[in-house]
């Protein structure tokens, strides 16, 4: 241990620069004690008490450092502090105004008076919360995040109900309003079909429909999944769809979902049929006959929606459902089905896309194949084991259970293409029937990776029977990962490329039968 | 809705930040929030957070209590003996001190010292241990300055015979009280209690308070909030410099203690104690903010922080739609400097009424006009504002009455709104001295500190209840 100290002559720090350079020169490894002063002669006692000595010869114009610790820490504390003593002032207070981080949904809306939508993806915990804030502020909530009870959705939503507002959600993934992507979305031109929609991938199937036609997208509503159940009562639905009504760009609107509790199907197709522009349904599941009526038409699948409400728009005849395979369609499979060994019986489902899975079950059991699934539909079979397929199996990768601390298979299809390879590997496999997503939110170049899997894992000679691939590509021309650059790496795979998810499904159904009757 | 269809879509985005690029890259007009949960967390904390947020009872009650702090006008109108202020002092032996409530044997060692001082100075004892003994067989009361519309500096101890400064109110004829400042080194307010200092408090009492006392009737009425609001446009912030404000107070004093016809020794003992104490005005300062902060309290429903006060070990918060009911939680540490031979080992937990000021949107909130503190935050001139301009976030609003010169005479934050602190996660800023943690070695430095959040988070769930059980709702 070592004492020493400097005195610097006719040098003055005011004190709290003094305490600056001590607290810094302490904070230094072995160094005991350390005391940066004017020579006062207080000063001088103090530091006599502190025992450094009373023949500091210093006068109260001197500064002086004094420090106490390990020999050479010594010195170099006594350096550092003319360092700083000799170091020029920082004068970059220069007032510049430091911006402040906007931390809350009502400090941004201070800032910008005008904000009308909270998109919210924050974990479901706090999601109702967050929405509630967004709705009292006055602003329209997208809410992405799940785990949301159905308690609190219904809170959010009479709240947004009694403010004139609409909450897309929870677990609402896409929506496009005012030409403007909101989560996961295509890139579709904006035109004159108005859609509400309790299906996220649902949803994007119809617009990306719609743009492929030719036509566009006037607005493109989510509601979450729960919205039609009997304790929320479709209040988002029933919002979006008067919403639409009152929209003079919609001239056609389709409703999406999955079939609603009676008494909400009732309401909202009594107010279908007062809108006065023509109302596409598709209840997935459910039977036309249920639907139809003056001024609705139920359209049999997702892309059949689409399909209708151009047609609608156009003043064209309803065109024939996807799910009814042309002559030629027949064919093509018939010739890639030759080489199938009659082992091989089973169609086996990998979709990212939740809707897909569930209106693949759906036209697959309608043509007498009924199977198992993570998420079955009615009369389908709960997989026991999510990890492996038995019989007909239409797999959910965006559920739940895979996506627990893994980003969702459209973002990251790692995970979903492993499972499409698993399924190739099978000596049961018939087909495999995949989905690809694209659009804004979604991986880069989901094909791409993808393609060079299936090369790798089908033999190049196709003569030993290897299961059909069958896929449908959900995107536009327009969407950032370009939708034909995605089918032709697929193809180029040796990927059968179908225009929609209900052709690949009924495809993947007219195989299987091929299959059985061998 | 329809009309979100005619309007061009803004979008605040809260979470995934790729969304906000996505919508950007499409031509959208998106702002992303530097989001992290709220109320430390807790989930009850953040839909009672959520309940609350433009709830109409809590809006209007805020206007007025805010209104009510604006329209206060805290005047110096007389000194007299805290037995005489406070009637309760003269029936017990009652000894006030800082902070929220807290027992004896809790109570950090400059607390403990001051308490021993102040029944020493009243002489209900005549040894430390005979104090103590006393204290020990419950013969003396404890309770914060809060609970009698007083505030006192650091200890914060008033005891009976404690002459104090009387503030009312002139829009309400209500009254706040305060001691009054003893100056630097050893003294009762950092829990020293040697004769030395016990002299020096008999001195106050029997010279200092009824030569004021006299000068005061000879003055008038002092009117303290634009001497204040003068001194904010002299350097000071009014809570760890209050060297103009107590120049400003000598200006209107020293005429009228030299016409008070009193003997010419005694004023220049008392001239010279105060001219000697640059903090002297602090405790004014806070009589004032006290009673101003009285005058928002107890507004039903209002999120309106009307008390933020440290005892050494806890930092207690009120609101004014919770009444008497204190929050506390430990005192965040404090970031300063030391003086020479002293180090954060050294300090007490943060301690003293003194939070009163930027309860009342001075101190801390005011940083920006005084530029010759600002070092103590480790930082320029441009830190002390933007910590002014930070405070402008979780405020109702600003006091027209006191404006700060460098940041354009916009008036100081003011009204803390305690919503508002736990939805943007931004902490009220207390300007503070460090004591050291042992009684009677007094002020070992100064910094900068910030109001737990557990606080604000205890008193949202407790307001929250309350607006549910007028409303009938349940949560």
């Amino acid at each position: 241990m070592n004492s020493s100290f400097k005195i610097f002559k006719n040098l003055y720090r005011d004190s709290v620069s003094l305490m600056q350079i001590s607290a810094r020169i302490c904070k230094l490894d072995g160094i005991d004690r350390a005391a940066v002063l004017m020579g006062t002669e207080t000063n001088r006692e103090q530091l006599a008490d502190a025992g450094f000595g009373s023949d500091i010869d210093a006068g109260p114009n001197d500064l002086i450092v004094a420090v106490r610790g390990n020999d050479d820490i010594c010195a170099r504390a006594l350096e550092e502090a003319t360092e700083q003593l000799s170091a020029p002032v920082d004068s970059s207070a220069d007032g510049v105004v430091r911006k402040q981080v906007l931390t809350s949904l009502q400090m941004a809306t201070e800032q910008s008076s005008e904000a009308n939508m909270a998109l919210i993806s924050v974990p479901g915990d706090y999601a109702a919360a967050e929405a509630m804030k967004a709705l009292r502020l006055g602003m329209h909530v997208m809410l992405f995040s799940d785990n949301v009870s159905l308690a609190q959705e219904r809170s959010i939503k009479m709240l947004a109900r009694d403010n004139d507002l609409i909450v897309m959600g929870p677990d609402c993934g896409t929506a496009i309003v005012n030409g403007l992507p909101l989560g996961f979305a295509n890139v579709v031109r904006r035109g004159a079909v108005g859609l509400v929609a309790a299906s996220g991938t649902g949803l994007q199937e119809v617009t990306c429909r719609i743009h492929q036609l030719g036509e566009g997208v006037s607005q493109a509503l989510g509601t979450g999944g729960h919205d039609l159940h009997e304790e929320i009562g479709g209040i988002s639905m029933l919002y979006g769809l008067d919403a639409l009504i009152a929209d003079k760009d919609t001239r056609v609107i389709v409703l999406v979902s999955k079939p609603p509790a009676p008494s909400v199907a009732k309401q909202i197709l009594a107010r279908a049929r007062a809108a006065g522009k023509p109302v596409v349904i598709h209840f997935l599941g459910a039977q036309p006959a249920d639907i139809e009526g003056r001024g609705v038409v139920a359209a049999p699948t997702l892309a059949d929606a689409g399909n209708i409400a151009v047609a609608l728009l156009r003043g064209d005849a309803v065109p024939a459902s996807e799910a009814v395979l042309a002559v030629a369609e027949q064919d093509m499979l018939d010739v890639h089905c030759a080489k199938l060994p009659a082992r091989r019986r089973f169609v086996r489902g990998v979709f990212a896309g939740g809707t897909f899975c569930y209106e693949s079950q759906l036209l697959c059991q309608k043509q007498g194949f009924r199977g198992s699934s993570n998420t079955p539909v009615k009369g389908n079979e709960l997989l026991t084991d999510v990890w492996t397929s038995i019989g007909h199996a239409f797999v959910d990768l965006g559920d739940d259970v895979f996506t627990r601390g893994r980003p969702h298979p459209m973002i990251d299809p790692t995970l979903r293409n492993e499972r499409i390879v698993t399924e190739l590997q099978q000596p049961e496999t018939a087909v495999v029937l995949f989905d690809v997503v694209l659009g804004y939110g979604a991986a880069d170049a989901p094909a791409t990776e993808l393609a060079t899997l299936l090369r790798e894992t089908l033999s190049p000679d196709d003569s030993t029977g290897s299961p059909l691939l069958i896929a449908h590509v959900c995107g536009t021309d327009a969407d950032p990962q370009d939708r034909e650059a995605q089918i032709s790496a697929l193809r180029d795979a040796g990927v059968l490329i179908a225009g929609c998810n209900a052709q690949a499904a009924s495809w993947a159904a007219y195989v299987a039968s091929l299959q059985m009757n061998k | 809705m329809s009309h979100l269809f005619t309007q061009p879509l803004k979008v605040i985005n809260c979470g995934l930040e790729s969304f906000a690029r996505n919508l950007a890259q499409a031509g959208g007009e998106v702002e992303t929030l530097s989001w992290q949960p709220p109320a430390m967390g807790d989930i009850q904390a953040g839909l009672d957070l959520a309940y609350l947020m433009q709830h109409p009872l809590v809006e209007q009650a805020n206007k007025n209590a805010f209104q009510r702090y604006l329209d206060a006008q805290p005047t110096l109108v007389d000194v007299m003996p805290a037995a005489e202020a406070i009637p309760e002092m003269a029936t017990r032996k009652l000894i006030l001190h800082a902070g929220p409530p807290i027992a004896w044997n809790r109570m950090c060692g400059p607390v403990q010292g001051a308490i021993v001082g102040a029944i020493l100075f009243e002489g209900w004892a005549a040894s430390h241990e005979e104090a103590e003994r006393l204290i020990m067989d419950g013969v003396i009361d404890m309770e914060p300055c809060h609970h009698y519309h007083a505030v006192g500096p650091m200890a914060g101890i008033i005891s009976p015979s404690t002459p104090l400064f009387v503030v009312e109110n002139r829009a309400s004829g209500r009254r706040a009280y305060t001691n009054m400042n003893e100056g630097l080194g050893k003294v009762l307010r950092f829990g020293a209690n040697s004769e030395e200092v016990i002299e020096r408090l008999r001195w106050m009492r029997n010279e200092l308070a009824p030569t004021l006392r006299v000068a005061l009737r000879f003055s008038g009425d002092v009117e303290l909030k634009p001497l204040m609001a003068q001194a904010l446009h002299m350097g000071d912030e009014i809570h760890n410099r209050n060297a103009a404000a107590t120049g400003l107070l000598m200006k209107r004093l020293v005429p009228a203690l030299l016409g008070s016809g009193q003997p010419l020794d005694e004023l220049r003992r008392v001239i010279a104690f105060i001219l000697g104490n640059d903090h002297f005005f602090l405790n004014l300062s806070m009589a004032a903010c006290k009673v101003m902060m009285d005058a928002a309290a107890h507004e039903p429903f209002s999120s309106l922080v009307t008390v933020m006060a440290r005892n050494g070990v806890e930092f207690g918060v009120r609101l004014s739609g919770t009444g008497n009911r204190w929050f506390t939680a430990k005192a965040n540490p404090v970031e300063g400097l030391f003086f020479p031979g002293y180090g954060v080992d050294d300090a007490a937990a943060d301690l003293g009424d003194s939070a009163i000021t930027e309860t009342a949107g001075v101190g801390g909130f005011a940083m920006a006009s005084s530029p010759a503190i600002v070092k103590f935050v480790g930082g320029t001139p441009d830190d002390a504002i933007a910590n002014s301009r930070r405070m402008q976030f979780i405020t109702l609003g600003g006091n027209g009455a006191f404006t700060l010169p460098s940041m354009n005479f916009a008036p100081t934050a003011a009204g803390i709104d305690a919503r508002k602190v736990i939805d943007r996660n931004i902490l009220p800023v207390i300007n503070t001295g460090i004591a050291h943690r042992q009684a009677g070695i007094g002020q070992i430095g100064a910094g900068i500190t910030t109001a737990p959040m557990p606080c604000f988070v205890e008193a949202i769930r407790a307001l929250a209840e309350e607006v549910r059980r007028h409303t009938g709702e349940t949560s």
